[in-house]
Formats: structure tokens, sequence, C-alpha cells
């Protein structure tokens, strides 16, 4: 087992804030100062800062691989090669970054300038915060929240309207489009996201990762009796991620740049960083929704936990790409039509199965 | 939402050049549509008017990058029936292959464009790599890759390359498996079925009052082609038949188009076995014409391109006139897209095959 993150930073922190630095004070002779330092509300609140740090930071970056895992399979099912910057393209992303860093901040004069820019705001921020639900393995997480999941889809939930926001408040036609089709988006697909869970919570009884991974490391993987739940939530996961083929708010071909025409610079770097964000988060709870998390075989009990839980990640990720890379773009009332009259009646059934195979109790 | 005009264009990703389109939306659905031509305006039968006859040849290369050797081809038989000349046998020969290889050259680029349109990048690398290869054919019959400058009032600039019926049959061999592939990622992707069935379909009644021609009306049920109804050059010797659907939407254009490769793979296969290994591929032209006119129209990728030249006796023309297929098919972009979403706009216009050189001239 390894050591808790939480346990990991709280003694490393007592050990500065008390034993180095709160010494130190001691030793100068201002002792109130050196309670101060060790009292516990101190200790906890460097702890968490410490926590969330590591966790952004390490969110952020495996955000970035999934762009580099992106252009690289896309490249590849198209017959290129993708980014070619450093070694094997790793570095492309980070001239990107510089480059979206440099560019002139812009405002349209027409626009809202004060949701204009608060709208940006909220798609970020909101796409960093659910990385604090998410559990890499029993030891590396922020919170151990009894309603993660709901947390998660919740937030999940916030971006669509965001977009609606900014892409009103540019004050063009285009982006106003494209925010009236999020909003119109998020009728279609949201619904059969949340019905899909729910044959999970039944079977496992619970709202929280660690049990619904706990669940499955005693019985079995949730995508074996759930196989429908998996696929609908999969195929709505996609829409709620507006990756291809559900990217009907940017569609780039009629609508420029869709909800986005009128964010550039470094605003417009963040929003494609964080839409990988939301790219992470949302293979992460397929991952542990379905996949057992960290859940492995016990001949590959050499390989990390958390490095495990990240390899199912990258491909469930893998699995989005390739469905981008052979499906052209949904029309907003195709994609109303599937996730209303295919997409839900399957989640209905899914949660049938599992209320058949809860009551019969074989799992 | 109250209803608006959005311009789309004249620069802007649906427009596969620079024109404008505008629509008036109701929301996501469209009431009204105004094409507006005129941003890439170059005065192309005004210039020609200064130039002397030969001088035009690459003139009408640019016409169109997609196609342009059938549109400096088209222009060479006006001249040659406005000076009397009579071309070679050989040289005949060497033309249709040429124009049936421009044909799949061009048709591959309007597969690429359509990706992107339905939203999907892969079929554009995919039938990019393939127009490579035609491209280089074309490389090693004239020496150039876009605007050939091949065609010669009286005949072709010079005969093939050696081995050049080798890499020819090759390049079909190729392409033919390649084509099998895009069926297979287009065709049977249900997603794209969804995109294309029933989609702006048109009578053929309708079709024809609006004047269209080319792949566009074929798709409506119409057995109308200018290589079948008016042969020209060696057409009437070849072995070949008329593609056609009846359905006349988005999925019958495409149909048609897909299918009209296969048959220029076989006419370039047929032309190839039954084309004069040897002879004179160029007569001299005169380098005055007499006063009249010549006249010459010809089955473009796009449609019937027309070329109609006037003469006062010099060696200028007096005047040149161009029938472009996609100026006529653009006008019915009201009947086209009245009724249906902001996002069919790039899938029923990209397949037609937008290319605003011939267009706007």
């Amino acid at each position: 087992m390894y050591l808790d993150i939480w346990q990991f930073l709280g003694g490393l922190v007592h050990w500065l804030l008390v034993d180095i630095i709160g010494a130190f004070v001691g030793w100068l002779g201002f002792h109130g100062l050196e309670g101060w330092l060790g009292s516990p509300g101190v200790l906890n609140f460097v702890t968490i800062l410490l926590v969330a740090l590591i966790v952004f930071v390490v969110g952020m970056l495996i955000s970035i691989t999934l762009i580099w895992q992106e252009r690289k399979t896309l490249g590849r099912l198209m017959d290129r090669r993708g980014t070619q910057v450093g070694p094997i393209g790793l570095f492309q992303n980070f001239a990107d970054g510089l480059k979206v860093l440099v560019k002139e901040h812009i405002v349209p004069e027409a626009a809202d300038s004060l949701v204009y820019n608060a709208a940006p705001v909220i798609i970020i921020g909101t796409s960093l915060a659910m990385f604090v639900t998410l559990p890499y393995s029993p030891g590396f997480y922020v919170s151990n929240s009894e309603l993660g999941v709901l947390l998660t889809l919740a937030l999940f939930g916030i971006v669509p309207f965001a977009v609606l926001l900014g892409g009103w408040a540019s004050n063009n036609k285009y982006t106003l489009i494209g925010g009236m089709r999020a909003a119109a988006q998020i009728i279609a697909y949201e619904v059969p996201l949340l019905l899909s869970v729910v044959g999970v919570i039944i079977l496992t009884g619970s709202l929280n990762f660690f049990e619904i991974v706990q669940w499955q490391q005693e019985n079995i993987w949730l995508i074996a009796p759930m196989i429908i739940g998996a696929i609908v939530f999969t195929i709505s996961m996609v829409a709620e991620l507006e990756r291809a083929p559900f990217d009907l708010p940017e569609a780039e071909a009629e609508l420029v740049e869709g909800w986005g025409t009128e964010y550039g610079g470094m605003r417009f770097g963040l929003i494609m960083m964080s839409e990988y964000a939301r790219g992470f988060v949302g293979s992460s709870i397929i991952t542990l929704l379905f996949l057992g998390g960290w859940d492995m075989p016990d001949f590959l009990n050499f390989i990390p936990v958390g490095l495990w839980f990240l390899l199912k990640m990258f491909m469930v990720f893998g699995i989005i790409i390739w469905i981008r890379g052979a499906l052209p773009r949904f029309r907003t009332d195709q994609l109303l039509h599937l996730g209303w009259r295919r997409l839900l009646p399957l989640a209905a059934i899914n949660i049938a199965i599992a209320i058949v195979f809860k009551t019969m109790g074989w799992f | 939402m109250a209803e608006m005009w959005i311009n789309m264009g004249p620069q802007h990703p649906m427009t596969h050049g620079l024109w404008n389109l505008r629509i008036k939306v109701d929301g996501e659905t469209i009431t009204d549509a105004e094409p507006v031509i005129g941003y890439l305006h170059r005065g192309w039968e005004k210039m020609v008017e200064d130039r002397r006859y030969p001088q035009i040849i690459p003139m009408a290369d640019r016409l169109c990058y997609g196609s342009s050797f059938t549109w400096s081809h088209v222009y060479c038989m006006a001249a040659e029936d406005l000076m009397g000349v009579e071309v070679p046998e050989r040289a005949k020969w060497i033309r249709a292959m040429s124009d049936e290889l421009q044909r799949i050259g061009n048709h591959l680029m309007w597969l690429a464009a359509i990706g992107p349109d339905l939203g999907n990048l892969t079929i554009f690398l995919y039938a990019i790599r393939e127009r490579e290869a035609f491209l280089d054919l074309f490389q090693s019959l004239c020496g150039a890759r876009m605007t050939y400058n091949y065609c010669r009032i009286g005949g072709v600039r010079n005969a093939a390359p050696p081995n050049w019926e080798r890499d020819v049959l090759r390049t079909l061999d190729y392409f033919e498996k390649r084509l099998d592939e895009y069926e297979d990622l287009v065709d049977r992707n249900k997603v794209f079925r969804m995109r294309m069935e029933d989609l702006a379909p048109l009578p053929a009644k309708e079709a024809i009052n609006l004047g269209f021609t080319g792949p566009t009306l074929r798709a409506s049920g119409v057995k109308y082609d200018i290589r079948h109804n008016d042969p020209y050059e060696i057409y009437d010797q070849v072995d070949w038949h008329m593609c056609t659907a009846d359905e006349g939407d988005t999925y019958a254009r495409y149909r048609v188009r897909m299918d009209e490769m296969r048959m220029s793979v076989q006419i370039v296969r047929d032309i190839l076995k039954k084309m004069p290994k040897d002879g004179p591929i160029r007569v001299k032209p005169p380098r005055t014409a007499p006063a009249g006119t010549g006249f010459a129209r010809m089955e473009d990728p796009r449609g019937e391109s027309l070329i109609y030249i006037a003469s006062d006796g010099t060696d200028k023309p007096f005047r040149v006139k161009v029938r472009s297929p996609l100026f006529v098919i653009l006008s019915g972009a009201k009947v086209l897209l009245k009724g249906y979403k902001v996002a069919d706009v790039p899938s029923i216009m990209g397949m037609v095959d937008v290319c605003m050189g011939e267009t706007d001239r």
C-alpha cells in the first residue's frame, strides 16, 4: 500500500513548520509565532494548499499529454505524422501555449465585456475544479466525498451554461448560434448521462468513487453487467465533452469557430486546455465507474496502481479519439433524436437490468 | 430568436473560395438564401481580349485550379472551331485521357472538401493523398502539377513520356483499391448517411429549369452528359456509360461523383488500349483567326462548360464568353437551401463542388 498523499504531505508540513522553522523561531525567542505555526489550523491549511497544487499540476500535465496523444493518434489515423516539435512531438503543445501567450488580448467593442470576460473564467474554473473529486489511486486524491460522482457530474453541467453566456456576450451571430446549440445539446445528452449512472449506483449502493472501485475489486468490473450503460455513458460523455462528432457548438464548417469565434490569445488557449482537462476527467470517470478504476489482475502487481489507472484512462481517451477520426459531425436535431429516442430508452433498460441483478442478489 | 441575415463569406470556412452566401435564418432554419458573387472577379473575359490566341491557353488553365486541363481543352476546341483546324487523331485520344485523369483529380478534390464540410478531417487527408498520385501523373506528362498549359490549338504540346502507360495503369489499380476504402469510410458509415440522405432533394424538372448540368443534374435522374449527347474528341469510340441516380438528394450527388470516378478509371483503361501509339500530335494553327465565331462545349467535372469566341479577323479575340456550370448551379442556392438547417449549408453547397475561379472569372 502506498502512503496516502495527505499523510505524506501532512507529515512533511509538520516537519517543516514545527521541527525546522518552528524550532528556529523558538530559538530566536518568538514563542507565540512558534505556537501559531504548530497549531493544527495552520498545518492543515498549508497541507491543503500543497495537495491542491500537486493535484493541479499533475492534472494539467496529464491534460497536455492528452492533447499530444490526440494529435499523434489522429495523425496516424489520417496517414500523417502529427506533431513534430521535440522528441516524438512532445513539445508542440508547449510551443503552441507560448504562441497564444504572446498574442494580443482583444475584447470586441460591442461585446458585453463583463460576461465576455467572465465566461472563460467559469469554464476554466469548473473544468479544473473537477480534479478535486477524482481519485487516481487509493492514496492519491484530494477529497474522499460521499457524493463524489454527483459533484463531478454537476460540475460538468455548468460548462454549457458558460458557453451560452460567452457566445451571447460576444455579440456575433456565429457565436450566438453556437451558444444556443450548446443549450440545445445539453437537453439531449444530460438525461441519458445521469440515468446510465443510476445503474451503477443501484448495484454498488454508493456515490463514492472509492466505494464503487472497491465494489468492483470485490465483485466484477461493472462493464460486464452494465455494458449497455457503459456504452450510453460513453456516448453521452463524448457529447458532454463537446468533442467530435458532437462538437456542434463549435462546428467549424458552418460557424467558423462556433461560440468561441471572438475569443483569442491566451483565453482561446486556456479554453482549449480546459476542454482536454474535461476530457481527462470524463475518461477517468468512465474508467472509475465501469473499468474498475485502479483494479488490476494479480500478476500485474508490479505496476503502480496510479499508473495503471492512468493507462486505462489513456485507453478510454484513445477510443474517444478514434470516434473523432471516423465520424462526421451530427446535426442538432439528429443529436436530440439520438439522445431522446435511442440513448434514453437504453439507459432505462440499463436501470432495469441493474434492478434485476440487485433483487436476484447475483452481485 | 428573431430572423436574421448571416453572411457566410467572403472569407468563411464553408465557402471553398471567395464568395458570399447570405442566408436568412429563423433560429437554425434557413428561410431565405442569396448568393453574392463578385468578390473574386478578375475580369477574365476582358483580360483575354488583349491576348493573342495561344496566349490565352495558360489563362484558361487558371479558370479553375481543380480542373485546369478541361478548361484549356474547351478553349482550344473553341479556337479550333473558329480557325477551322483539324486535330490529329492521336492528340484527340491524349486529350480525352487527360480529361478523364483530370476528372478523377478534381473529384478527389471535391471528396476532400466535403469531409471538413461534414465535420470529418480523415476523408480530407485520404483524398488529398490519392490526388497526389494523379498530380504526379500530370507532372510526368507535362511538367506541371496544377496549371498544365498542355493543350494547344491544333493538338497537345508533347506526347506522353516513356512508361506512361505503365505508370497510369499502376496508379489506377492503386486508386481503385483506395476508392473501395472511401466507400467503406463514407457509405457504410451511418452518420455520413444521416447527414446526406434526404437532404435538398431536387426533382428532375426543377433541376432542368434551374439550368443545372453535370453530376448535380444527373443525380436527379436526367440522362444528360455532353460526352454522350454531343460527343467531342473520341468519346463515341470509347466503351463507357453514363452515371446517374434517381433520388436527387445530396447522397445521390455524392454517389454519382463516386461512380464517375470509377467510370473515368474504366475510360482511361479503354483509351490506353485503343489509343494510336504513333502519329502526329499537333498541327500548326494560323496566327490570325478569320472573322466569325467559334464555339465548343464539353463535360467539365462540374457540368457543362462552354466557351464562345467572336473574332474580328485579327490575332486577338474580339470577345470571349465563358459559360461556367457552377455560376448556374450557385444561382439555385435559394431553392437548394430553403427549409434546411444552418448545419446543412456546407454539406449542400459543398456537394456541388464549388470553385470560384470559373464562377467569378
